[in-house]
């Protein structure tokens, strides 16, 4: 374990020669029922890209993240996480589901997920939260989780509530507890779920600086997120969709200073 | 014992009859009381696991777990319990031994205490059901889903996401059940096992002193309920460590 924990995946980091493919996703749709949310989304993320989704409300952009670690179930398309080509069967019901329960546990272990509600577990410590998956997902020694949580709530400014609840932190305190947990797993990539969408006005900038230190890094991020301006300060590429489509992509730079079709241009105008 | 010129003689006779050494009866009432507890402890251990396995049939299962559950649940807590044990008690008996002498075994006697736990248990673990289902229920969603989210296998999941965070909303109903269940002993007298009440009651039919074993019975049912209120609100406290009061919340 090296000391710096926080960019401890060095083999992954950008400059490698060959900048390897964490994500890959094809022709992606999923269905509720009549209500077809994807309709063919298709992404690829190297080691260090940070994608911005952005979209408007209905537009897909949550569930398409929910389904890169499973938490939703794609109606169809490939999946390809870490160089791994998830296997589907049919569940009999017009969906597919996973056809290996361990395999869908062993992505998510690496993916670290944060959430647009924090989601820290309630009964436990802020940094029992943060070791929680270390010690009894990845078998990690305690001791060995203990020493990586500290320095990953120092570095996320919350080691003073070490052993706080998550019900006495401010929202933007849990929602930086939930990135050190995230953190915690070394995960190869993260995802944001729109993750200030639930804090108050003043407790955004907080969490922000946070993922922009992330990203400074070189850490892979996919973020899905409202906060135009600093997805356009963060992100390497960015993804507009639109009614379970990806309407227009392509750098910060283009997409948010010429944004060619007419719904992307309507969109900016109306979030900014 | 006690000074007769200043305690009325009235006590004496009671103090002597609870004596728990010959000739009081307080040695048969303790042994009652030790065995209604042994029966309440095995009946709500039980009533947990059945509860546990019964709420995730409910919550989780599939149509034939749900719909068994469904039917445990409704069955045992239409039929009045003195009826359930009596019918558990006998009929469950024959029909174990029934299945013995079928597959060429002797009968066997089942223990008193075997049969006492196994009937309340099963009473025990239709109403831990629903308690253990509401409080699972109760688990803000999300932090389900962050757990499955972080590679967490359904056990794991279990044992240190699910359990420990609906214990809180449980604890309140658990009580309950586990106060009901230190009483439900008392309807094993029926079918003769010789638990706190039915030693009292022999021992008062003997003694024809009624109202100083019937309130020595209340008085030590009385004590099992203070000592777990205790203990119960500890419990409680230790699991609510996470959660703000509800005072502090208005």
């Amino acid at each position: 374990m090296t000391a710096n924990v926080a960019v401890a995946a060095d083999p992954f980091q950008p400059g490698a020669a060959e900048q390897a493919e964490a994500i890959h996703i094809e022709n992606l749709h999923k269905r509720f029922g009549a209500l077809e949310v994807l309709k063919g989304v298709s992404m690829s993320a190297k080691d260090g890209d940070v994608v911005a989704m952005i979209g408007g409300s209905g537009s897909g952009k949550s569930t398409f993240l929910r389904c890169i670690n499973f938490l939703e179930n794609p109606t169809s398309g490939v999946i390809r996480i870490n160089g791994e080509d998830v296997k589907m069967v049919s569940d009999g019901h017009g969906g597919q589901v996973p056809a290996n329960r361990r395999q869908i546990e062993r992505i998510r272990s690496r993916l670290g997920m944060v959430f647009q509600n924090f989601n820290l577990w309630q009964h436990m410590t802020l940094i029992q939260n943060v070791i929680e998956v270390p010690v009894h997902v990845l078998g990690m020694k305690r001791d060995e989780a203990m020493a990586i949580g500290e320095q990953l709530l120092e570095r996320v400014g919350l080691s003073a509530k070490r052993d706080v609840y998550p019900a006495y932190m401010s929202g933007g305190q849990q929602q930086r507890g939930a990135i050190a947990r995230a953190l915690a797993i070394q995960p190869r990539v993260m995802l944001f779920d729109e993750p200030t969408s639930a804090l108050d006005p003043e407790l955004v900038g907080e969490v922000l600086k946070v993922i922009a230190d992330l990203a400074q890094e070189g850490r892979t991020m996919l973020l899905v997120t409202h906060e135009m301006k600093f997805a356009r300060e963060v992100a390497s590429h960015v993804m507009y969709l639109h009614n379970g489509i990806v309407e227009e992509e392509g750098p910060p730079e283009q997409l948010f200073g010429s944004p060619k079709s007419e719904r992307l241009k309507q969109f900016i105008r109306t979030v900014s | 014992m006690a000074d007769a010129s200043i305690i009325p003689a009235g006590i004496v006779g009671a103090l002597d009859l609870l004596s728990p050494f010959a000739p009081g009866w307080g040695a048969n009432l303790l042994r009652g009381l030790v065995r209604s507890l042994q029966i309440a402890f095995g009946a709500f251990g039980m009533g947990l696991i059945i509860g546990t396995f019964g709420a995730y049939a409910k919550l989780y299962g599939g149509p034939i777990a749900r719909d068994l559950a469904a039917i445990y649940t409704t069955m045992v807590r239409a039929i009045p319990e003195l009826v359930m044990i009596i019918l558990l008690y006998y009929a469950g008996t024959d029909l174990i031994n029934r299945i013995l002498e079928g597959m060429g075994y002797q009968r066997v006697d089942i223990s008193g205490l075997v049969a006492g736990i196994v009937v309340l248990g099963f009473v025990q673990g239709a109403y831990a059901t629903e308690v253990l289902r509401g409080a699972i229920k109760a688990i803000p969603q999300g932090e389900i889903e962050a757990a499955r989210a972080y590679g967490m296998s359904p056990v794991l999941m279990m044992r240190r996401i699910t359990l420990p965070a609906m214990l809180p909303h449980a604890l309140p109903g658990l009580a309950n059940l586990w106060l009901i269940s230190t009483k439900d002993t008392a309807l094993l007298a029926v079918v003769g096992f010789s638990e706190l009440t039915l030693e009292t009651r022999q021992a008062a039919g003997t003694t024809k002193a009624y109202m100083t074993f019937y309130l020595a019975a209340g008085a030590l049912y009385l004590l099992i309920t203070l000592f777990s209120s205790v203990i119960l609100e500890w419990v409680e406290k230790r699991a609510r460590r996470g959660m703000p009061s509800v005072k502090e919340a208005r």
